[in-house]
Formats: C-alpha cells, structure tokens, sequence
C-alpha cells in the first residue's frame, strides 16, 4: 500500500477531533440551531459558511462552552464531552477568536491576554508571551496599552494572540480577515496552515468565499439554523457556494459605469488638514488633503487605527478644531460647522459603530429617524408621530430591512439590517456628499450587495460619495479613485484602474513612493 | 460579598457593531458570580440551579411590574421590622398604608406632600435623562425658599394678590440661578456635577441658617430663628376650603403634562435624552451637550426653587430653619421610582408622601421613631434596584 493511502486509513481511523450530533438550540425568538451535526478531523480546516442569522455563532458558542444547547451530543477527540463553560472548553484545547470582541475596555492587553491563561502564569511572562507569538506571526501590538485605545483591528490581534497563547487542538475563528491588510491576511493564511500542519483543527467562520476556497478544506453550510450542504471547498465556485448559502442565485452588483467625465465640482476638497490627537492613544493626522467630486466614489483603504476615526471626526463635524479653511463642503469652508449645518449643506454620514452612534440602542427605528432627519417636524420641533412612522415604515420597505416594524428598538436588529436601516436613512435625506465608513462590516453577502448597490445608484445620481473601508475588495469594487490611509497621512489618489492589491497593501504600511506624489499630480 | 462591577460584553459581542462605541451595560456583580457571555451564574450552592440568562431586549412587563414587586419586597421587610420593633405589623402597616388616605382630609395632607415631591422628581426626570446628575436638588429646593421668602418678606398690609406670582416667581429664579452654578462649574471647569450640586445644598442651607438667626430674623419672634410670618397675602390660593392643597397641586399635574410632551413630542426632548442614551450618537446627530447640561440644569434647579416657593408661601408661612425637610432627596427616589415617567412618577410621589406621613404617624400612634420614613425610602429605591435586574434579565433552571 503506498504510504500515502495508509496514512489517509490512519487518519480515518483515528477518532475525530470534533464531532457535534444533532445540536438544537432554541431561542424565545428564533431556533437558532436545529438538528445540526458537525465533523472536524485533526488537522482539518473546516468552514462554517452562512449568512448572518444562520445560526454560525450561536454553533460556535456551544462549542465555546458559552451557551448550552437544549439537545444534542458533543464529541471531543472521540470522548463525549459537556462543556460547561469557556474554562471546560479552553481545558480541552478549544480556543475561539469572537468576530467582536470580548475585551475588557480598562484593562491592557496583557491583563487582557492573562484573564483567559492558566492563573499560575505571571503578568511578565505573559507580556513575553505575547511579543513572541506577536513577533511569530507578524502581529504587531504593544502588551501595556488599554484595549480602549485600541483600534477594531488591533483588538482584534489581541484575540488572534490570546488564542495562539493557549497552544489550542481546535481553533474557531470568527470572520478574522475583516480587519487585516492583504499582506496581513496572507501572513495570517500561512499562520493558519502551519497550524493546522501541526495538528491543530480550525473552525473557520466566513462569508468570504474565495478565503474559504484558499485556506479550507471542508465546509459546512447553514442556512437558517439547519445544515444545508457539507462539500469540499476546493472543489467548488465562488457561483455554486454562494447558491448554497443563500438557496438563490446571489445578488449580481448592477454593472458599473464609469463616472461621467470630467467629473463634476469638488463637493468636498481637504486642504493640508492637521489634527493633534484628541486623546493620548489617537493618531495625529498631517497634511490631509483630498478632494471628492459630484458622482464619483472615493474610497479611502487602511487597516484600522491609522487616523480613519479622527480623520471621519473632523469630516462629520463631531470634532470642529480643525482650521476653517482645511476642510472645504461645497466651496465653503466649513471646518468650524458642526454636524447639523454640514447635512443642511447636504453632506451625510454613515458612522462605522451602529449602535450607540449611528442609533440610539433602546429607541425605535422611528425615533433613531430623528437623528439626522427632520421631515417629521413640524413647527417648533414639534413631532408628529404618524408621520414619523410611515416615515420609518417606507424605509423599512424600501431598503429591505428585517425588523419588527417602525417601533422595533434599535438594538433588536440584526447588525446588517442595522446597517441597512442607517445607510436607507442617510440616502432618503437625499445628500450631496455621503461619507460612509466601514458600509458591509459583519453584513451578510445579500446586504452587502445591497449596500454596495445603492451606494453606486446614488452616485450614477451624480452623489459625491466617499467611503473608507478596511475590506480592500469592497474598495476596488466600488470606487473611482483610491487613497491610502497610513499612520495619520494620506497617500497621493490613485485611480481604480491602475491600482492593485499589492501596491495598496504595501502603501498600508506607509510606503507610498515620493515620486507618486509628482505623477498623481500630473494626472490630476 | 464584595460588590464590584463587571462589563457586560453581551452588547458587544452579538450587536454586529464594534465595541468602541458599542452601548455598555453596567450590571452589579459580587464575589462568587461569574459573567459568561452576558450570562450571570451564580456560584452559591442553593442558586445553584438557577441562572440569570440576558434577556434578547428589555422585558417591558418588568418594567412595569418591577416597582410594584419592589413595594411588596418593601412592605415584606417593613413587617419583618414592625415584629422585630415588638410592634404589632398589621398596624405597623395600616400606619403606613390605611391612615394617610382613610378620609378625604387625610388625602388632603397626602397631596400637600406629594405636591413638593412630584415637581421636583419632574425636573430631576429631565436631569437623569440626559445624564446629568443633580443630586442637589435640595438646596435648589431651599434656594428657591430664600428667594421666595425675601420676596414675601416685601409685602405689607396694602400689597395686592399680584405678590403670589412674583414669589412663584422668585422660588423658581432661585432654584435656577442655584441649579445655574452647577451647571457653570460643570460647562467651564468640568466639574463633577454630582459633588457641585451635592455640595451647594449644604451652602444653600447654611444660608438660609445665616438669614434666619441674622439680617432676617423676625425682630417680635422672642429670638426664634425665624423669620415674620408672611402677609396673607402671600398665602398661595387653596384649591378647595377645609384642605391644604394650594393651586401647587394643579401647577404639578400641569407640569406632568407639560413634561410627557416635551419628552415625547418635542425635538428638543428628544436630543436631550440622545445625549443620555448614547452621547457618541448626540455628537454625531450634532446635538449639544453643553445646551441639554443647562437646560436639564436649569429647568431642575427650577422645578426645585418653585416647590420651595410653594412650601414657604404655603403650608409653612414663614422662613426657618427647618424649611428643607428632605424633599429634594426624596424627589431622586421619586424619579427612579417612577421610571423617569411624568406619570409613573404621579404614583411615587403619592407613595413617597405616605411614607412621610407614615412615620409622623408612626411616632405619634405607635411610639416609633420617625426615621422609619428613611428606612421606607431607602428599601424602596434598594430593592427596586435590585427588582431591576428583572428587565434585563430572566432567570432560568440551568439544564444540568
């Protein structure tokens, strides 16, 4: 028998690293897991595909040991386990990176890092701990800072380390690459593998399907609580994965057509903006200048943590320091202009946190309207409520939101139907200038194609549209031109058409080439 | 038990948004719990097969049956301590829920002291709900007394019924002009308005204890501290004969009404309590922080100064030492007790005025002391915090 093949028996033979039978969880709301069974070999990298709501995280948590299931059995290299808790979980071996963070806001990393270790373990060397694994594997993050200073991306690290510290048999990894730069995600793929040739298993949560076709080699697809189809990735496209997740032919973007030339007035021009710190852990921006011009989309690509939130700050008019002359809405100088004025001028904004700052959490969607619209107004800011609920009803409608209706608070909404209500309200105020960051984060394929649809719509209307991302593919797909922003400045524009993944990627870390500077100037 | 307080990483982790501005909850948590996920398990032995499990969002029958089990828990204790006291608990009781309204004079002396309570938990209602945390309504309350009383102190025998409006008046400027420092330490220094406005009740009072034993002092008043009684004139006009309910019952329920709409259907009401839900989303709508501090300030400091003029004009006719009975801190519980509803906290103002004349009664009939009042007060908003925990959470049988 050649070698090979008696490995693979072997392989075969031994007991499965993971085995979950017949998993149901039930909610008061919704069945979040229904009947699901679940195969992971040592060594595998198995995929967990889905939309949001399919019920992948709350899969996730049962193995995590942070929820329990009503029915069901759990196989853990061949002995039936119960995992309690997260402590039973991480004894086994199961790590789990969250696709949002469990971080405690004023602790630093490495106390962080040292909640979830084994107690004997000194602050000390956990610090050099996490500078070796940091180093290892490229993920640059400093033990001593708090994790509220830190950006999504860094935090992100943080849980990347935390995992990698527990030498773990099963890795689960939440959407991870959402937050790296291409580089990043390739370093993180390589990282992965040599794990998975160590031995260990991954349990690879994406709605990224070519990631998925790269890096695993099994999957798992769920669609409504139930398992839907196991395939291997390899084998499959991108057309035929995405068939499964959604049960229809996914949405096809509308075709793009470029933007009329030559574009129209700069609706929104930055002028060698400078911006100190707001607070210790910020990033200075310096010289900022860019400008956004009547139907076209400017994207602006980073990894997080770079001066994308201060930069949004002094563009929304939440921070007004700036010099008047240093940002410029429509030919007039509006640095001083808080945010009130700037959306009478017709600039909107779609912040990157939805809840607490795009919407109020407890309120109604039709309340959280009152945010940024005032159709339902009357006289002396007089509410009139029946207004203000048909008012939230056509969004609703008009955007394919999912939620209870006009009086649905905020926070019963799913993150991408949050997302979509948010954008559907910025673009029914009818803007000049949307600024939109981070517009699909943690938004499921369908609405993100949805999101992405409308913002192209809203240009070809002849919209000034910026929008800053840290998923470089969404960037490319969407705008016209491209800047890059890295440790507080701004790279010289690129055009879409001559920009590729790996010269973005290496100007992410800053690199971007003096003599560009000199050519953009000439194309432009 | 130590208490120490733990972030409740739920929000964060399940509301697809970041964590960076993401809502926090702080929830009490104490030694021997651990917070899993949003999940509080509590590690004694005897709940050990309970847990509390987040609820997906808030429960709305809790929070509408909270206060009430809060009450009964109150009323379980109170038994528990009438017995201790060897006092019959029945009467204990009947005390503290049957006498104040058992006739329609004794409903009148309940609305005498719910009337104070009701105003100022109004304006507190505005200050909780945009953040802003004025604990001192009390000197705002007695600021408004000295205003209201110097004002009073003008009138002789030939003054016309006009000086009713101009003492009104006077008491709310006060309660604003002493709401207004807070509310200017605060918008220029950062000062924290909790210690400011908590600090200027003890000036507000030895204030008015400076002008009753000094320059006020009622020179035919046998050296009493106290000021002359006021001219009847003065006298803030009854609602009905025979009871001492004055129009300041009437001006309380308008303000109910007047605050349910600014809350509900103004703009202004709603940016105000933006500014306390979510601050990140109050800065991004552009709505000013600096603008709903004074207004909350002010219109609190107000409330307050208008229940002082209403007492001193009214029932009490005069200024003294003991104008500040306690009403501006009672008014907080008031306020959390009624949910920071204007209707909900018609209801806890009535319950807070039984407690007062509860324990008046209770020193009179049964020999107790009255700061049974205190201790009615402070078990309520205790075990209606407590109660609270119902809203966001349920408890469940862990599944062993």
């Amino acid at each position: 028998m050649p070698l090979a093949l008696m490995f693979g028996y072997i392989l075969r033979m031994a007991a499965p690293r993971l085995e979950l039978s017949h998993i149901t969880k039930r909610y008061p709301a919704v069945v979040a897991n229904s009947d699901v069974s679940l195969l992971v070999q040592p060594g595998e990298t198995h995929a967990v595909l889905g939309e949001n709501g399919a019920g992948k995280s709350t899969l996730m948590k049962i193995i995590h040991g942070s929820v329990q299931p009503d029915a069901g059995a759990m196989q853990f290299n061949g002995a039936a386990v119960r995992v309690r808790n997260p402590q039973e979980s991480r004894a086994l071996g199961i790590s789990m990176v969250f696709q949002h963070f469990s971080l405690f806001d004023t602790l630093t990393v490495a106390e962080n890092v040292w909640l979830g270790l084994a107690k004997s373990m000194s602050l000390a060397e956990v610090t050099a701990g996490i500078l070796a694994k940091a180093g290892a594997y490229g993920l640059d993050v400093d033990p001593s800072r708090p994790i509220f200073t830190l950006s999504v991306g860094e935090m992100q690290r943080v849980e990347i380390i935390r995992a990698l510290l527990t030498n773990p048999q099963l890795l689960i990894l939440d959407e991870p690459t959402s937050v790296l730069t291409p580089q990043a995600v390739g370093k993180l793929f390589a990282v992965l593998k040599r794990l998975a040739a160590e031995g260990c298993s991954i349990l690879y949560i994406s709605h990224k399907l070519h990631e998925i076709r790269e890096l695993c080699d099994a999957c798992t697809v769920l669609r409504g609580g139930k398992v839907v189809g196991n395939c291997d990735p390899r084998a499959e496209s991108n057309a035929s994965l995405s068939r499964m997740m959604i049960g229809a032919e996914p949405q096809v973007p509308a075709p793009r057509k470029p933007p009329a030339p030559p574009a129209g007035a700069a609706a929104l021009s930055v002028n060698a903006l400078d911006l100190a710190r707001e607070d210790q852990f910020g990033v200075d921006l310096e010289g900022i200048s860019l400008q956004v011009r009547a139907g076209e989309i400017v994207g602006i690509a980073g990894v997080s943590g770079n001066g994308q939130r201060e930069l949004l700050y002094a563009l929304s008019g939440e921070d007004r320091r700036a010099r008047a002359q240093s940002i410029e809405l429509f030919g007039k100088p509006a640095a001083k202009m808080g945010p009130g004025r700037r959306r009478k001028l017709g600039l909107h904004f779609v912040p990157e946190e939805r809840l607490g700052r795009g919407a109020v959490p407890p309120l109604s969607l039709a309340r959280n309207l009152l945010l940024t619209r005032k159709e339902a107004l009357g006289r002396g800011g007089w509410i009139r409520t029946g207004v203000l609920r048909e008012q939230a009803a056509a969004l609703i409608a008009g955007f394919q939101v999912k939620a209870g209706g006009p009086d649905a608070a905020a926070q019963s909404l799913s993150g991408g139907n949050l997302q979509k209500f948010i954008v559907g309200r910025e673009i029914g105020a009818g803007p000049r200038l949307l600024i939109v960051s981070q517009p699909t984060w943690g938004v499921d394929v369908g609405a993100a194609a949805q999101i992405r649809a409308q913002i192209l719509a809203l240009r070809d209307a002849g919209c000034a549209v910026l929008v800053v991302s840290e998923e470089l593919d969404e960037l490319l797909e969407m705008s016209d031109r491209l800047y890059v922003i890295a440790k507080g400045r701004l790279s010289p524009p690129v055009d879409r058409a001559v920009a590729s993944v790996e010269q973005l990627g290496e100007w992410m870390s800053g690199l971007w080439p003096a003599t560009a500077v000199h050519e953009a100037m000439h194309a432009y | 038990m130590f208490p120490e307080f733990v972030t409740n990483v739920r929000h964060s982790r399940e509301s697809g948004n970041p964590v960076t501005f993401s809502e926090r909850r702080w929830i009490p948590a104490f030694a021997g719990m651990t917070v899993t996920d949003g999940i509080i398990i509590m590690k004694y032995e005897t709940f050990n097969r309970l847990k509390l499990e987040a609820r997906p969002e808030p429960s709305r029958v809790w929070s509408y049956c909270s206060p009430l089990l809060a009450l009964l828990i109150t009323v379980l204790i109170g038994v528990a301590l009438f017995s201790a006291l060897g006092k019959d608990p029945l009467r204990g009781l009947q005390v503290f829920f049957w006498e104040p309204i058992k006739s329609g004079y004794a409903i009148g002396e309940l609305m005498v002291k719910a009337t104070p309570l009701l105003l100022i938990a109004l304006g507190l209602a505005v200050c909780f709900r945009s953040n802003v945390w004025n604990i001192g309504a009390e000197g705002q309350f007695i600021a408004g007394a000295i205003a209201a009383g110097g004002v009073a102190l003008l009138a002789d025998k030939g003054t016309g019924g006009w000086i009713v409006i101009a003492v009104l008046l006077a008491g709310t400027l006060g309660g604003m002009l002493w709401g207004g420092i807070t509310a200017l330490l605060r918008d220029r220094f950062n000062a924290n308005e909790i210690l400011v406005s908590l600090m200027l009740v003890y000036v507000a009072d030895l204030l008015l204890g400076y002008l009753v034993y000094g320059p006020w002092k009622d020179p035919a008043g046998y050296n009493f501290p106290q000021t002359k009684t006021f001219e009847a004139v003065t006298q803030i006009p009854r609602l009905f004969a025979g009871s001492r309910v004055s129009i300041g019952l009437a001006v309380a329920l308008a303000g109910v009404a007047a605050l349910w709409v600014f809350l509900f259907r103004t703009r202004a009401g709603f940016a105000l309590q933006v500014g306390g839900l979510a601050p990140a989303a109050a800065r991004y709508a552009g709505f000013s922080s600096r603008s709903a501090l004074w207004l909350a300030l002010l219109v609190s400091g107000g409330a307050a100064g208008l229940a002082g003029a209403l007492e001193v004009a009214g029932p009490i006719g005069q200024l003294t030492p003991y104008v500040p009975a306690g009403y501006g801190f009672a008014a907080i519980i008031v306020a959390f007790v009624g949910r920071l509803h204007p209707l909900g906290m018609v209801f806890a103002a009535i319950l807070m005025s039984m407690f007062y004349i509860g324990g008046e009664l209770a020193q009179s009939r049964l020999g107790l002391p009255k700061s049974l009042t205190g201790v009615f007060q402070g078990l309520l908003l205790f075990t209606l915090l407590a109660c609270d925990t119902l809203v966001m959470y349920r408890i469940k049988a862990r599944s062993a």
